[in-house]
């Protein structure tokens, strides 16, 4: 194993003193936590959001605590989802009277440990509601498909309703309809190690790629051999846009998983967009860069949005979040 | 079976020696069907569980399962540290002030058990998660006449080794549809290491 660290034992607690100390004007970690915060929280007069998982996905999620997203982001230690008094923290941290949303992406861990922590704060009198990110398109069954890049949209989205004043169930009822219009997939050329492990999650061979990867170094759903960018694209693209009706205009985000150049990322846009275009899909609003990694994981995943004229006004709005500026 | 407070005792801090003895074991199997960090996180979990539980001075069992759950519950996170605090917080409601656990008592508190890891994880038997491992001790202990260490450690190996062949539906694993078949479930084998753990202990006794 090859990293710039110090103690395998210790990534998370030394990013976060690195991470607070980068951005010590926009946030803030409570003490004894591995939760930050907005400088200022409890923000007034705003619904709370919260969100959180392992960590290992950086910038998410702490880079998206700013005005306009997140009001707190919970690091679990690395791909794991972390505990519940530490959520709880972060809840009573924010909750400033107009009650808190979490921004949960779908694995049995987050979603057990969110809970429980829900159910903690409400036993405290604070009035919190959950979201459940499940935008992976490799699993069939919906119900059961991970969260992965498509959170990030979902982090802007819901920070742009908060900041607009709106109440705890109108944040979440736009967080919901977000959700349900947007759709990710992914591929992996190389693995990523844990740092606490040692080995590497999975082994591909040098011709190989796994299609439908997760953000956990997990297996994907199909190991073949590699294509050309315009292939990968086509592939993820269109398992994406088979998956539901994207007519109309879309915001459109490919996302690096760790290790993949910009270089190629804006490459797989190219045919992204030529794709997009052919299909009579207008990309509204397109990211491309690194939102949700996996490690040092070689690869991308492409994340499509459907959009209206409320999600189209929310993207549009201001972000201060150091993973997100949108000024 | 009577197990004394100081078992209690003997027993989480030998699980958690188990535990770190096998380590790159469960590591291992949740790479295959997982994500890799059951090792790690269990490790985690017992080793603040030791630390608590060492120089503490217990009256009451479930004192002593009440110390382990919390501190399970703050440390290992995933989907194992909820369910496995579940598990403990469940069975310390039905041990309010024993000072010692009969047989009678011990189904009781692995029945509340199983219960609350279904409950929290929205599992059942038969879709490969620890809930195999819990439920078969339980029935076990609740319908022996005299449960002996030796038959805890044989049910909870072969609910283990059963996993194997299942197909997992919950959690992580799930991804892996058929292909979770033909490995065994790392919540499974965590759990067999703390019956073997206990069973350890009542050979102590017996």
């Amino acid at each position: 194993m090859k990293k710039i660290i110090n103690d395998p034992n210790q990534v998370v607690n030394d990013m976060l003193a690195g991470y607070t100390a980068a951005y010590p004007d926009e946030v803030k970690q409570l003490p004894d936590t591995t939760v930050i915060t907005k400088k200022n929280a409890p923000v007034q007069h705003k619904v709370g959001i919260v969100s959180g998982g392992g960590s290992g996905h950086e910038p998410a999620h702490a880079g998206y605590v700013g005005k306009g997203m997140l009001d707190a982001a919970v690091a679990g230690e690395v791909f794991t989802s972390p505990t519940p008094d530490q959520v709880l923290e972060a809840i009573k941290a924010v909750d400033a009277g107009k009650g808190v949303l979490l921004v949960i992406k779908n694995y049995s861990g987050d979603v057990i440990n969110f809970d429980m922590a829900k159910e903690m704060a409400e036993a405290e009198g604070i009035e919190v509601e959950s979201v459940v990110v499940k935008d992976d398109v490799a699993i069939e069954n919906i119900e059961d498909r991970r969260g992965i890049a498509g959170t990030i949209l979902v982090h802007k989205v819901a920070g742009a309703k908060a900041e607009e004043g709106a109440t705890l169930q109108e944040v979440k009822a736009t967080a919901e309809k977000t959700i349900t219009n947007v759709r990710s997939m992914g591929i992996a050329l190389d693995s990523c190690i844990v740092p606490a492990a040692g080995t590497p999650s999975f082994e591909l061979k040098e011709n190989e790629m796994e299609v439908g990867i997760g953000i956990h170094g997990e297996p994907g759903i199909e190991r073949k051999e590699i294509s050309s960018a315009d292939a990968i694209a086509e592939e993820l693209l269109d398992t994406v846009l088979q998956d539901m009706d994207f007519t109309g205009e879309v915001a459109v985000m490919v996302n690096g998983m760790g290790s993949t150049p910009e270089m190629e990322l804006f490459i797989v846009n190219k045919k992204v967009q030529a794709i997009l275009a052919d299909k009579n899909i207008h990309a509204y609003k397109t990211l491309v860069g690194e939102y949700m990694t996996s490690l040092e994981m070689t690869g991308c995943s492409i994340t499509v949005l459907k959009l209206d004229d409320e999600l189209k006004r929310l993207l549009d709005a201001p972000s201060f979040a150091p993973a997100f500026r949108n000024e | 079976m009577d197990l004394t407070v100081q078992d209690m005792k003997n027993w989480l801090l030998k699980t958690n020696e188990k535990i770190k003895e096998n380590k790159d074991y469960l590591t291992k199997l949740d790479q295959a069907i997982g994500d890799g960090d059951h090792g790690i996180n269990m490790v985690r979990g017992f080793e603040k569980v030791a630390e608590k539980l060492e120089p503490a001075e217990y009256a009451e069992i479930d004192a002593v399962l009440k110390d382990t759950a919390m501190t399970l519950m703050s440390s290992i996170g995933g989907a194992s540290g909820p369910l496995y605090a579940t598990a403990f917080l469940k069975w310390t409601a039905t041990a309010k002030g024993l000072e010692t656990l009969d047989q009678e008592a011990f189904a009781k508190g692995t029945q509340a058990a199983v219960d609350g890891i279904k409950q929290r994880g929205k599992a059942t038997e038969g879709e490969k998660t620890m809930i195999e491992v819990w439920a078969r001790v339980n029935e076990l202990v609740a319908s022996s006449e005299k449960v002996t260490a030796e038959q805890i450690q044989q049910a909870a190996n072969t609910a283990t080794e059963d996993s194997k062949e299942m197909e997992a539906t919950k959690g992580r694993a799930a991804y892996f549809k058929e292909k979770s078949i033909g490995h065994i479930d790392p919540g499974c084998a965590s759990s067999n290491l703390l019956f073997e753990a206990l069973a350890e202990v009542m050979k102590g006794n017996e």
